[in-house]
């Protein structure tokens, strides 16, 4: 018992440090004065200054985190209305189309969805003219139509696991089934909605691949722009940048770690 | 307003949750594997867009099987398609290898500890894949981390090329998708009850034997889970083989990418996006299967 504790005690220790030394050694070469990204030529911070002057970099950017805004905001829209319906609503006609849809583009690998959504792009333009060029709409049609899969699949677990009784007390008072949803049932899966915002915000982020095939001429998200740079080998600003997207996710889920644990012992 | 209407207006806000998500994945989700298998039946032709149209001129259909026959005769393909499954299936081993052990140890730690250790597995999740992938490139190139502290440690003399390899591909695959596999594994192996592998060996079972007897099988809705959530997205990757791959590591997913970007033959990249569909099809219905019941468990 003790030798096999022992394993799995060194199992661990190994996996976290192979998931963690890449971020370590990106953090550490972020602060490399040297051009040459691996060859340490002391400390220095002038990347993270020519990154924050570098205005393709803050324009992409800019970019980016729009469209994961609008994304999110959509797919939680959206993917709360599916979800409600799939563990709500009951039988209703086309179920099983609608719920094997919604979990799908959850599992496409995204070369298929991205060379779908863009052949359908063009097809719709040949048609009626629609959507004349290709960019920020684009990318946000294709980014929402996963991102809301994965809303749905939070709300819908979150409602599962909620018993129905306050609702239906609810309405056993009189409420109408639509007020029911705004005073009970939305107040309820706040939490959910919220996480399904967040999850969304950073796929949409995070995402290359879609975005390349959906994406036209001179509308380039920051992960296009990192991977055109990438693609040439390692430089030190793109080191600075992943230090500070790391840094920033990091804060933020600690954060939300922190945050929910407080409540979870308030309530406990 | 009278009862009669109100009751109206409620039915018909049902309808509209379900017909606003439902209209949008018919449009952008069903319609374009429809466009996608249309196209694939067209020939490539220098124009705007690229391939012939699927109603000709005189009003007759034009189908042509020939980029499905191309796909099947043409040796590089065959051997590309075999070579995903292959990669993406050795990297699913690895990742359950590493992340078996790393989830029972995570939902056999103290509570606090178990929280953190999950914590810190999700963590990467939430940083760019891209990011993470790259940050592979400057650990193993020539004068990367791996190699500098190798000939520091004077164990090698000259510098190993392990980049632009199949090794770092699994290096990146096992990387990126880890997390996939110790999340389902952890999420049934906290619900198991450890007393009936205590039992067993009270009854005189020996650790192995309790595992391969009575963990295992508890656990196998995890592995299968797991494992599919690391297989079908590993088959169609295309950021992990071109960064970290060779010019001969093709993986269909960076094949598809070039056969539309570089050659632009659209109808092609088409047939090879069905074909890779096709053999995915029956991981991917297994895994919604097993994500329904699970959603049916927890209710």
């Amino acid at each position: 018992m003790k030798k096999r504790s022992r394993f799995i005690l060194s199992i661990l220790a190994f996996g976290y440090a192979f998931l963690y030394i890449p971020l370590a050694s990106v953090i550490f070469y972020s602060f490399n004065d040297s051009r040459l990204a691996t060859v340490w030529g002391g400390f220095s911070t002038r990347w993270y200054g020519e990154l924050l002057r570098n205005d393709q970099v803050l324009e992409s950017a800019f970019l980016s985190l729009r469209i994961a805004f609008t994304v999110a905001t959509l797919a939680t829209i959206f993917g709360t209305m599916a979800g409600m319906a799939l563990s709500r609503f009951g039988r209703f006609r086309g179920r099983t189309l609608f719920s094997g849809m919604i979990t799908s583009p959850m599992v496409m690998p995204e070369v298929i969805t991205g060379l779908s959504l863009l052949l359908l792009f063009v097809s719709l333009q040949q048609l009626i003219g629609w959507p004349a060029q290709r960019g920020f709409g684009t990318i946000t049609i294709a980014h929402t139509t996963f991102a809301m899969a994965y809303v749905a699949v939070i709300v819908q677990s979150r409602l599962s696991a909620m018993d129905e009784s306050l609702e239906e007390a609810a309405m056993d008072l009189g409420g109408r089934p639509l007020r029911v949803v705004f005073d009970i049932t939305l107040p309820l899966i706040a939490p959910a909605m919220i996480a399904g915002w967040l999850l969304a915000f950073t796929l949409s982020l995070d995402d290359l691949v879609i975005a390349s095939f959906v994406s036209g001429p001179g509308a380039s998200t920051l992960p296009m722009l990192i991977f055109s740079k990438v693609k040439l080998g390692v430089t030190p600003d793109i080191n600075a940048l992943a230090t500070l997207i790391i840094l920033f996710v990091s804060t933020g889920v600690l954060i939300a770690w922190w945050v929910s644990r407080r409540a979870q012992r308030q309530s406990g | 307003m009278s009862t009669v209407t109100a009751l109206r207006s409620d039915k018909l806000w049902q309808q509209f949750a379900v017909a606003i998500p439902y209209l949008w994945l018919l449009i952008f989700f069903l319609a374009p594997f429809a466009i996608i298998l249309k196209i694939s039946l067209a020939d490539p032709i220098i124009a705007q867009p690229p391939f012939t149209p699927f109603v000709d001129d005189d009003g007759g259909i034009s189908a042509t099987a020939d980029n499905y026959k191309f796909l099947l005769t043409d040796k590089l393909y065959a051997v590309t398609y075999l070579k995903s499954v292959f990669m993406a299936a050795v990297a699913t081993l690895f990742c359950l290898a590493l992340g078996f052990p790393m989830a029972y140890g995570i939902a056999r730690a103290g509570e606090s500890t178990r929280n953190l250790l999950l914590l810190l597995i999700i963590l990467p999740f939430w940083i760019s894949f891209l990011l993470r992938v790259y940050a592979w490139m400057g650990l193993l190139n020539n004068y990367g981390v791996i190699n500098n502290v190798l000939m520091w440690l004077q164990l090698i003399d000259k510098p190993i090329g392990f980049m632009y390899t199949d090794f770092a591909i699994y290096i990146g695959l096992v990387y990126s998708y880890l997390p996939f596999m110790v999340l389902p594994l952890y999420a049934t192996l906290e619900r198991m009850d450890l007393d009936l592998v205590e039992a067993a060996q009270d009854l005189g079972a020996h650790p192995s034997q309790a595992f391969w007897d009575v963990t295992w099988p508890l656990a196998r809705p995890g592995v299968i889970a797991g494992c599919l959530l690391v297989f079908i997205p590993a088959m169609g990757e295309y950021v992990i083989p071109y960064l970290l791959g060779g010019p001969e590591s093709l993986l269909i997913g960076r094949v598809l990418f070039d056969e539309f970007f570089v050659n632009r033959d659209w109808p092609l990249a088409s047939a090879v996006a069905i074909v890779l569909l096709l053999l995915l099809v029956v991981p991917i219905v297994f895994l919604q299967r097993s994500q329904a019941r699970d959603a049916e468990g927890a209710a």
